[in-house]
């Protein structure tokens, strides 16, 4: 029930908020001069049923099929390498990113800190937050180009930029893992007089892991997809060979590429989500 | 993904017998996959650490400060800066038009399976109903497995640079995503108050409006807000391969070596980020 008062009283609000979306998409759509007309039915259809008709069919010569296995196979690995890396990024800055582990709540009930060690303790905070925060703003693919300028082409500054981003979005959803968990446990740890550090491995990791091991599987179906398109800016896998294939109008290689994205994202998707069953 | 999970007690049933197989079967699985992936992606930490490396860091933090803020660089960026929330806007609007329909008729509940179908005639159920459920299925797959800069790429061939190609992107990859999530959440929804209606004697029509749409939609405007969230960001960078937006401006500044002027735009991507997730949070905390 007071969800319908809710409702109710939140009728010229839901008007307000259409308006607003509303108006946002007009100025939007003159800005980015799209013409459905032109699309379904007109020039711009008929642009993109030309160029969808020249790449089939996909080219299977045995030199091009392996060529995108290949390409498969490094996408696949930076993305697994990379999402490693994230986890080993991600989950030290959450532990010091994470308040009620570092200076606040049960952890500090029985034995408050001094003034010095909380002020150190609070600012280390701090950074870790910072830190977090900036891994996590700057998108991967961008980060994949500042990796390519310092460590040159390859699959490696690939690798680099998924872990460094997909670190920062991992120790954020740790962190905020860690704040939730359930205090019960860790009342009745301290109960027994267990130390601090002991807390936290019997008693907040152990609640923890099973949904950081869901997030990390979670962030690995992305970085596939961001793996595939790495090679847009030097840093190897498929996107390389897509890029490729489209600048010099390889037609029937680009279908091929593009199938074996499908293919390969689609087994990660999977296997993914057979782990979250089996793991968590 | 985010469910209230606690640890597992240990339980000495036959069940935890093979969950520890399979985890040593998974360990070795894991562990020889990884040290291959190591060797494919050319993994070599000596290289973060070689001279040239940390010259070229020095170089790249240094070029950061202090960013590129004259007035002239400024309002060169303005435009594009707009452009790209307008990418990301029109781009979500044409993901809900293909996300829509296609989710709708992915949906086994809707089409072909459950309480709505009980009267319907086998031919019908599998006639008009099963094989555009399978149709739809595999199209919502195609275009979401597909990462939104490849077909951003694809569209700019198709039909020239600028905006247009980034929108088409957004809307195709986006909107197989927002098509399945769409389909999940009918399929969630609790069947008790579609049968109830449907005992009263309520048309087809009646239980999808009155016992389905209200359960379904404030996940659907959630998750669609959520679409947004990351579309603005996508949107960004589709200017990587001429698609609009800041992210051309990103890459041109990087090619130049101007870190000065990439510290710049980085900022205003995370200005229009933190701006549309904050009004994306607001609406998406006021209708769950």
């Amino acid at each position: 029930m007071a969800r319908v008062a809710a409702v109710r009283r939140g009728r010229p609000t839901a008007l307000w908020v259409s308006a607003g979306f509303g108006g946002l998409l007009i100025w939007s759509w003159h800005g980015t001069r799209v013409d459905l007309g032109s699309l379904f039915g007109g020039e711009g259809f008929r642009q993109i049923a030309t160029y969808v008709g020249r790449l089939f069919p996909p080219d299977a010569s045995a030199a091009t099929v392996r060529d995108a296995g290949v390409g498969a196979l490094e996408t696949f690995a930076i993305s697994l390498i990379g999402s490693l890396l994230a986890v080993v990024i991600g989950l030290p800055l959450s532990l010091v990113a994470t308040r009620t582990l570092l200076y606040h709540g049960i952890l500090y009930e029985s034995g408050p800190l001094g003034p010095v060690s909380r002020a150190l303790r609070i600012a280390v905070y701090a950074l870790g937050k910072a830190l977090l925060n900036v891994l996590r703003t700057i998108p991967e693919i961008v980060w994949a180009l500042i990796f390519v300028f310092m460590v040159g082409l390859g699959p490696f500054p690939g690798v680099l930029a998924l872990g460094v981003h997909t670190g920062g979005v991992l120790g954020k959803l740790f962190g905020e893992v860690l704040e939730d968990v359930d205090p019960g446990p860790l009342e009745a740890l301290q109960g027994t007089g267990a130390s601090r550090f002991r807390i936290l491995v019997y008693g907040v990791l152990p609640q923890a892991l099973p949904q950081f091991v869901s997030y990390a599987l979670y962030r690995w179906e992305v970085n596939i997809r961001a793996a595939a398109v790495m090679g847009f800016v030097g840093a190897g896998g498929l996107g390389q060979r897509i890029y490729v294939a489209i600048n010099l109008f390889h037609d029937h290689q680009l279908l091929t590429l593009i199938l074996a994205i499908y293919l390969i994202v689609t087994l990660v998707d999977a296997l993914s989500a057979y782990l979250r069953a089996q793991l968590v | 993904m985010a469910r209230g999970s606690t640890a597992a007690p240990a339980d000495r049933s036959p069940a935890s017998a093979s969950k520890s197989a399979f985890l040593w079967v998974f360990g070795a699985v894991f562990a020889v996959s990884v040290a291959l992936s190591l060797r494919t992606a050319q993994v070599d930490p000596r290289l973060l650490v070689e001279g040239s490396t940390l010259a070229n860091v020095a170089r790249f933090v240094r070029g950061l400060f202090p960013p590129q803020l004259s007035r002239e660089f400024l309002g060169l960026m303005l435009r594009p800066a707009l452009e790209t929330v307008q990418i990301s806007v029109v781009g979500t609007a044409i993901a809900i038009l293909i996300g829509v329909p296609l989710g709708l008729v992915a949906t086994a509940s809707l089409t072909w399976r459950g309480v709505l179908h009980e009267r319907a005639s086998r031919v019908a159920r599998w006639g008009l109903g099963f094989v555009p459920y399978v149709v739809s299925r595999g199209a919502l797959s195609v275009f979401r497995s597909i990462p939104e800069y490849v077909w951003a790429f694809m569209f700019v061939r198709a039909v020239g640079l600028g905006p247009f190609p980034g929108v088409l992107a957004i809307g195709v990859a986006y909107g197989g995503m927002l098509g399945k999530v769409y389909s999940e959440i009918l399929e969630g929804v609790n069947p008790r108050p579609l049968e109830t209606l449907q005992a009263a004697g309520a048309s087809r029509l009646g239980v999808v409006l009155y016992g389905l749409v209200p359960q379904a939609l404030p996940n659907v405007i959630a998750y669609t807000l959520y679409r947004w969230e990351c579309a603005i960001r996508a949107s960004a960078l589709l200017g990587f391969v001429g698609a609009g937006g800041l992210g051309q401006q990103i890459e041109l500044s990087m090619r130049m070596f101007q870190f000065d002027e990439v510290l710049t735009l980085l900022a205003i991507l995370f200005v229009l980020v933190a701006t549309v997730d904050f009004i994306s949070g607001r609406i998406r905390a006021w209708v769950v």
